[in-house]
C-alpha cells in the first residue's frame, strides 16, 4: 500500500465515519433522554436515501403512505382520547397535524413532478417526508411504554426495526438505488484527488454537529433535553414532560437519520435493509462513548469508518467482522475502567 | 405576625380533604385534610417517616392519591399530571433538590422558567434578575456547575429555580435538611420574605422550631394522619408539641 492508496482509503473512511458520527450522536441523544436503544435509527438512513432516489426517478416515494398511515393511527388514538375526556375543541388540531399535513404533502407531490425540481427542493421534500416519522414512531411505539425497563424498550426497538425493514421492502422493492453525485468537482492536492462529494459530506456533517451543539447549549428546548437526560424527576418538576422530551429527541434522531441518508445516497447503493448495518456502525461509535459522551461517540464513529476503509483493503472479506469485533475490546476496557455505582 | 388580610386575599389556593396515599398495600397517608390560603405559609411538621414527603409528592402528582383536591378553586381529577399542575403555578422544591448537576447555575435557573417560556411568556431574564436579588449568592455562582455548589447554595438554587416559574403555590420539602444552623436561618429568612410576593407556601419540616416561627398555620403529621392543627403561635405553646418537637427551654 503506497501513500496514495492510504490517503484515498482515509478519505473514504472519514466520509463514512462522518455519517456514522451523526448516527452515533443521534443514538446517544435518544438513549440519554428516553433510555431507548434506537435500533431503527438506520432505517431512517435507508428511508432518506430511498425517498430521495424515488423523487429523482419521478416516482411517488413509499414513505408518503407510511406517513399517512402513521398519522391516521395517531389521529385515531389521540382523537378517541380527546373524545373520552370530552375535549372536542382539540379534535380539529389533532386531525390537522396528523392527517392534514401529510395529505397536503402527498397532494403537492402529486401536483408537481418532483424529478424536475432542483436538488435542494428534493432534499427538503425528503426531509419533510422522513423526519416526521421519528416523533410519530415515538408516539405510537414508545410513548405507551415509556416507563418500561431498558430491556423492554430494547425489545420494542427490535420489533420496530423488523417492521420498518419489512415496510421498506414493501414500499421500495428489493432493488437498490443510488443517486447521482451532488457535485462532480474534484481538487488535486499533490498526488491525491479530493472529491467534492467527500468534502460536501464532511462539511455538511460538521455543520449539523455545530447546529446540534448550538441547539443544546443555547436554546431553552435544547437545555431542557439535556436536563431530562441528567435528572428526569427534576425536569418533570419544571414542566418538561417525558413525552415532550421523547418527541423532541426522536424528531432530532429522525432528522439526523434522514439527513445522513441524503448524504450517503450518492456514495453507496442503498437497499431497503442497508440501514441496519449503517446504524450498527454508528452504534459501535456510540458504545465507544459509553452511550453517554457525545464527543467520544463521534470520534469513535470516525474511527469505525477508518477501520472499515482500511480493513476493506487488507481483508475485504472480514471487513464487517473486524469493525464489529472492535466492540469487544471497547466493552472490556469500559467495564474494567468504570466502577459500578449503586443508585442512591 | 403578618398584617391582617382582606377576605379577597384570604382566598383558598389549595384545599384537600380525605387524602390517602398507599404504597401497594401499605397506606402511607390516610384521611388527610388541609388548606392553604393566598400569601400564607402553612407548615406540616412531624417526625421521620410520618409521610411528609409523600404528602408533597402526592399533591404535585408524582404519586397517585385518593380523595378530594381543589387547586385555585378548580377540582383536580385523579389523573392530573405534574405538567398540568406546573402549568397552573404549583411548584415543588424537592427534598433531594433534583438539580441539573452538570449544568451551570444560570441554566438551572432558566430551566425553572421552561414551562412559562413554552406557554409564551418570554420574561425569564427579568425573573432571573429578581431571583438574583433574593439570592445574591447565586449571582456570584451563575457560571458554576450546579454539582459543585455547597449544600446551602444547592438549596438556594432549588428554591430560586422554583421561583423562576413564578409559582402561586410553592411546596417546600425539608429546606433545612442537612444544612448548617446559620444557613438554615438564612433560608428561613428568605421564606419569610417571599410571603410579601403573595405566593402561598406549604412547608414540610422536621425542624419544627424554625418552621413554626415562620408559618401562619401548622399541622402536625404523625404516622400518616394529622394529630394536631392550629395557628402556629398556638401550636408552638401547646405542651404536646413542646414535648415532642421543640424540647424543653427553647434549646436549639
Amino acid at each position: 500500500m503506497d501513500l496514495q492508496i492510504a490517503l484515498l482509503l482515509g478519505q473514504d473512511g472519514v466520509t463514512n465515519g462522518a455519517i456514522y458520527a451523526l448516527l452515533a450522536l443521534a443514538l446517544v441523544l435518544v438513549f440519554a433522554v428516553t433510555r431507548v436503544i434506537f435500533i431503527p435509527q438506520g432505517e431512517f438512513v435507508a428511508f432518506g436515501a430511498l425517498t430521495l432516489a424515488s423523487l429523482q426517478a419521478g416516482r411517488l416515494p413509499g414513505t408518503v403512505w407510511l406517513l399517512l398511515a402513521m398519522g391516521t393511527a395517531i389521529a385515531l388514538i389521540e382523537g378517541s382520547a380527546a373524545m373520552r375526556a370530552r375535549r372536542f375543541r382539540r379534535l380539529p388540531l389533532i386531525l390537522l397535524i396528523n392527517c392534514g399535513a401529510p395529505l397536503l404533502l402527498a397532494a403537492s407531490l402529486l401536483a408537481v413532478s418532483p424529478a424536475e425540481l432542483p436538488l435542494l427542493v428534493q432534499v427538503l421534500l425528503t426531509l419533510m417526508l422522513v423526519v416526521p416519522l421519528g416523533p410519530m414512531l415515538y408516539r405510537l411505539a414508545y410513548q405507551p411504554v415509556a416507563e418500561a425497563s431498558v430491556l423492554a424498550l430494547l425489545i420494542v426497538s427490535v420489533a420496530v426495526h423488523v417492521t420498518l425493514t419489512g415496510v421498506g421492502l414493501l414500499f421500495f422493492g428489493a432493488e437498490g438505488s443510488r443517486t447521482p453525485a451532488f457535485t462532480d468537482v474534484s481538487f488535486e492536492v499533490g498526488d491525491v484527488v479530493l472529491q467534492g462529494q467527500t468534502i460536501l459530506v464532511i462539511v455538511a456533517s460538521i455543520l449539523l454537529i455545530v447546529a446540534l451543539y448550538l441547539f443544546f447549549e443555547r436554546t431553552l428546548y435544547g437545555k431542557a433535553l439535556r436536563a431530562t437526560a441528567m435528572n428526569r424527576t427534576g425536569a418533570r418538576l419544571m414542566g418538561i414532560s417525558g413525552n415532550l422530551a421523547g418527541l423532541l429527541s426522536f424528531t432530532l434522531a429522525g432528522a439526523i437519520g434522514a439527513f445522513s441518508g441524503v448524504l450517503i445516497s450518492p456514495i453507496t447503493t442503498i437497499y431497503y435493509d442497508s440501514g441496519f448495518l449503517i446504524g450498527l456502525k454508528g452504534f459501535v461509535g456510540a458504545i465507544i462513548g459509553g452511550l453517554a459522551s457525545y464527543p467520544v461517540a463521534a470520534g469513535g464513529a470516525v474511527l469505525v469508518g477508518l477501520l472499515e476503509a482500511y480493513s476493506s483493503f487488507w481483508a475485504s472479506a472480514f471487513k464487517e467482522v473486524i469493525v464489529f469485533t472492535l466492540i469487544i475490546p471497547v466493552l472490556l476496557w469500559r467495564s474494567l475502567k468504570t466502577r459500578h455505582v449503586e443508585e442512591a | 405576625m403578618s398584617t391582617p388580610l382582606t377576605t379577597e386575599e384570604r382566598s383558598v389556593v389549595l384545599e384537600v380533604s380525605d387524602l390517602s396515599v398507599s404504597y401497594g398495600k401499605v397506606e402511607a397517608l390516610h384521611g388527610l385534610a388541609l388548606r392553604v390560603h393566598r400569601g400564607e405559609i402553612v407548615t406540616v411538621i412531624g417526625p421521620n417517616g410520618a409521610g411528609k414527603t409523600t404528602l408533597l409528592s402526592a399533591l404535585i402528582g408524582l404519586l397517585p392519591m385518593r380523595g378530594e383536591m381543589s387547586y385555585l378553586g378548580e377540582r383536580q381529577s385523579a389523573d392530573r399530571s405534574v405538567e398540568q399542575l406546573v402549568r397552573q403555578g404549583m411548584t415543588l422544591v424537592p427534598e433531594k433538590r433534583e438539580l441539573f448537576a452538570e449544568m451551570s447555575v444560570g441554566d438551572n435557573l432558566l430551566l425553572g422558567a421552561f414551562d412559562r417560556y413554552r406557554a409564551g411568556h418570554r420574561d425569564q431574564l427579568e425573573t432571573i434578575d429578581h431571583v438574583f436579588d433574593i439570592f445574591p449568592r447565586l449571582m456570584e455562582r451563575r457560571e458554576q456547575m450546579a454539582g459543585t455548589l455547597s449544600g446551602g447554595e444547592r438549596q438556594m438554587l432549588a428554591m430560586g429555580r422554583a421561583l423562576m416559574a413564578k409559582p402561586r403555590l410553592l411546596l417546600l420539602d425539608e429546606p433545612s435538611l442537612g444544612l448548617a444552623p446559620l444557613v438554615i436561618r438564612e433560608i428561613f429568612r428568605t421564606i419569610s420574605q417571599l410571603r410579601k410576593t403573595g405566593v402561598a407556601m406549604l412547608l414540610v419540616e422536621q425542624n419544627a422550631r424554625a418552621a413554626l416561627q415562620v408559618a401562619d398555620y401548622a399541622y402536625v403529621l404523625e404516622t400518616g394522619s394529622v394529630s394536631l392543627e392550629g395557628p402556629s403561635g398556638t401550636l408552638a405553646s401547646d405542651p404536646r408539641v413542646i414535648e415532642s418537637y421543640l424540647g424543653f427551654g427553647g434549646r436549639q
